[in-house]
């Protein structure tokens, strides 16, 4: 059992476009301690987004081999990757990816639905909103909150399994500057207070400058 | 993920587009409505013919000249005197009551005005053999039979168009054939209508009919009604009269020249035919509900398309393909299950409708929702949800997470 919580060896992924290969990863490898905060980075197109869905558990590698906390993501069924999604990985989006029609609370609650949680699941996701400063929310649907807040919605929701890592793709990408600050606290302050591993898929340059570590990803390789 | 948890996020669904959720579910509600129309419809007609058949009377037996399978050569007539015979307790045992008859089409007349019902020459048996009723006077007796009186029992819907009334006939004086017939007594109505309708009759003194209205040859007459003495001896009753016929009729070997059916033969006829329409009138309506199942594929399909991006977030907090299928699978059901359960109360409110009219043009037609069309009609429905419903939700379920997210 090693030490790191991710371990990915010369990661390649090849899309099929038609007739055309893609090449969107070419080797990469990369190692992230548990409490480890850090950013990749790179212009569109460089293979960053399919880097992060494969540490996610989105997608698989077509090569190379990658371990999850130890455990070898190789060979799983998609219902097999939907459980390590659901238990080891939250996730934060650029657009939120809120369920329009659900209250902060019951977007809150899906991962746990899914997770087959009965007993204190609405406990829960009300501590999880408290923690990102929502407790005064819960009721709300996404288009009573702003921007800001509903990222903040979305960051409870990736939290509230207890991830073992948190993948966030460009989460101030459609907020303000102000409100962008605000979730970049909280998200750090639950690295502080939890050790929750961050891991942020990004091209602004703020961002990387609160990562302890960046990975600059070119044309499907890690270069500098 | 619980059940109850996903009905409700399946309505809150349902309920977010209540237009095109009202008008996919129009098609089922039509389906199911029209099937439980036409089985109710079907099921009345099927109360009503079997319900006349077994008002003749009970146990009854019908014998007839001829052979209804066979070509005969010259088939001797039924006579008085084969209905005697019959009537021998020794010869047939099981036998209790005999009432030969001769029936024809007559015109009868009061007052200027005239009409046509059928005229049929009874014995004194005939009450109790055909079980029937009078609203007022008396049934025909032995003294009539004997004098060959003219008098008649009426029918009421004969009672109501000579004399525009039922009651109060009794001793009015009309004509049958141009000869005048004294009325003692007019029949309680029993319903039906059409062909052979019991309330259109004139019933008379076979002895008069034969003599002055209904001449037949040689004593022949038309059926013998037998009436057995219990249901169980209906069967030995009818080895019994068929024993009697053909030493009398000299045919103990060969086709017989006669055939007896029973009320039970009547009724299984009648079963068999009302059941061949209902289960066609049922299977056309089906169609319908089939066709509503297409509507429901077709709109769940248009769901799947515009939530690519809400099932792709649900993969990605963990939903497994189950979990999407079952999401899916509960809004059809659902959807179906819902216009199942309005299609009933419109199925039932189209019968009362068909009933209504019936009853406006005096046919006897009281359609009957039975408990299973209604069970069978929400089961269905829902089947069809779900069986319509299941290639969507398989499809949803099979999108891959990083391009149901990526979706635009």
């Amino acid at each position: 059992m090693s030490e790191w919580l991710i371990e990915a060896e010369d990661l390649t992924k090849v899309y099929l476009m038609g007739e055309i290969e893609v090449h969107a990863l070419r080797g990469v490898s990369l190692r992230i301690a548990p409490g480890e905060v850090i950013s990749i980075m790179g212009p569109s197109g460089s293979g960053k987004s399919t880097l992060m869905n494969i540490i996610g558990c989105l997608d698989r590698p077509t090569n190379g081999t990658y371990h999850l906390k130890g455990q070898l993501i190789y060979d799983l069924s998609d219902d097999q990757l939907a459980e390590i999604r659901n238990r080891m990985v939250g996730f934060v989006f650029q657009t939120f990816n809120l369920l329009g029609r659900q209250t902060a609370l019951t977007n809150v609650e899906l991962p746990m639905r899914y997770a087959g949680v009965t007993n204190g699941r609405r406990k829960r996701a009300i501590e999880a909103l408290k923690a990102v400063g929502l407790g005064d929310r819960i009721r709300h649907r996404p288009n009573e909150l702003s921007g800001g807040e509903q990222q903040r919605v979305a960051i409870a929701r990736s939290l509230v399994n207890n991830p073992a890592i948190i993948l966030a793709d460009e989460p101030t990408g459609n907020l303000d500057s102000k409100s962008g600050e605000e979730v970049m606290n909280i998200l750090l302050g639950l690295n502080e207070k939890h050790g929750t591993t961050l891991v942020f898929v990004t091209h602004d340059p703020e961002i990387a400058v609160h990562t302890q570590r960046v990975i600059m990803l070119k044309d499907g390789r890690e270069v500098g | 993920m619980e059940l109850w948890q996903n009905i409700l996020e399946a309505l809150d669904s349902l309920m977010s587009n209540k237009v095109r959720s009202g008008l996919t579910v129009l098609g089922i509600v039509i389906g199911v409505g029209s099937v439980i129309a036409m089985l109710a419809i079907g099921t009345g007609a099927q109360n009503t013919i079997t319900g006349s058949i077994s008002d003749i009377g009970t146990n009854l037996l019908f014998v007839m000249r001829g052979s209804v399978s066979e070509e005969l050569r010259n088939p001797k007539p039924l006579t008085l005197g084969d209905a005697q015979a019959i009537e021998d307790p020794f010869a047939a045992p099981s036998v209790v009551g005999v009432a030969p008859m001769i029936q024809g089409t007559v015109e009868v007349g009061y007052a200027g005005e005239s009409s046509f019902t059928q005229g049929i020459g009874v014995t004194v048996d005939y009450q109790s053999v055909r079980n029937v009723d009078l609203l007022e006077g008396e049934f025909i007796s032995d003294v009539h039979m004997l004098g060959r009186s003219a008098v008649a029992i009426l029918g009421p819907d004969v009672a109501e168009a000579l004399f525009g009334r039922v009651e109060g006939v009794v001793g009015e004086t009309f004509r049958i054939e141009g000869q005048p017939f004294r009325v003692i007594g007019v029949k309680s109505p029993e319903g039906g209508s059409g062909f052979q309708n019991p309330d259109d009759q004139v019933l008379i003194p076979m002895t008069t009919a034969q003599t002055r209205l209904l001449r037949r040859s040689r004593d022949a007459v038309d059926v013998i009604l037998v009436q057995a003495l219990s249901a169980e001896s209906v069967t030995s009753a009818n080895e019994e009269i068929a024993a009697v016929l053909r030493a009398r009729h000299r045919t103990p070997i060969g086709e017989d020249d006669f055939t007896i059916l029973t009320q039970e033969d009547f009724l299984e006829t009648a079963r068999s035919i009302t059941n061949v329409l209902t289960i066609f009138l049922g299977g056309i309506a089906g169609i319908s509900l089939l066709v509503g199942g297409i509507g429901i594929m077709n709109i769940m399909l248009v769901s799947v398309t515009e939530r690519t991006r809400e099932i792709g977030l649900r993969k990605a907090v963990g939903a497994r393909k189950r979990d999407i299928m079952l999401q899916f699978l509960t809004e059809s059901a659902l959807l179906s299950m819902i216009g199942g359960l309005i299609g009933i109360a419109l199925g039932w409110g189209l019968s009362q409708m068909v009933g209504a009219i019936a009853a406006a043009s005096d046919a006897d037609l009281y359609p009957a929702i039975g408990l299973d069309a209604v069970l069978l009609a929400t089961l269905f429905s829902t089947a069809v949800g779900l069986f319509f419903g299941l290639y969507p939700a398989k499809r949803a379920a099979d999108l891959e997470p990083v391009e149901a997210l990526r979706y635009e």
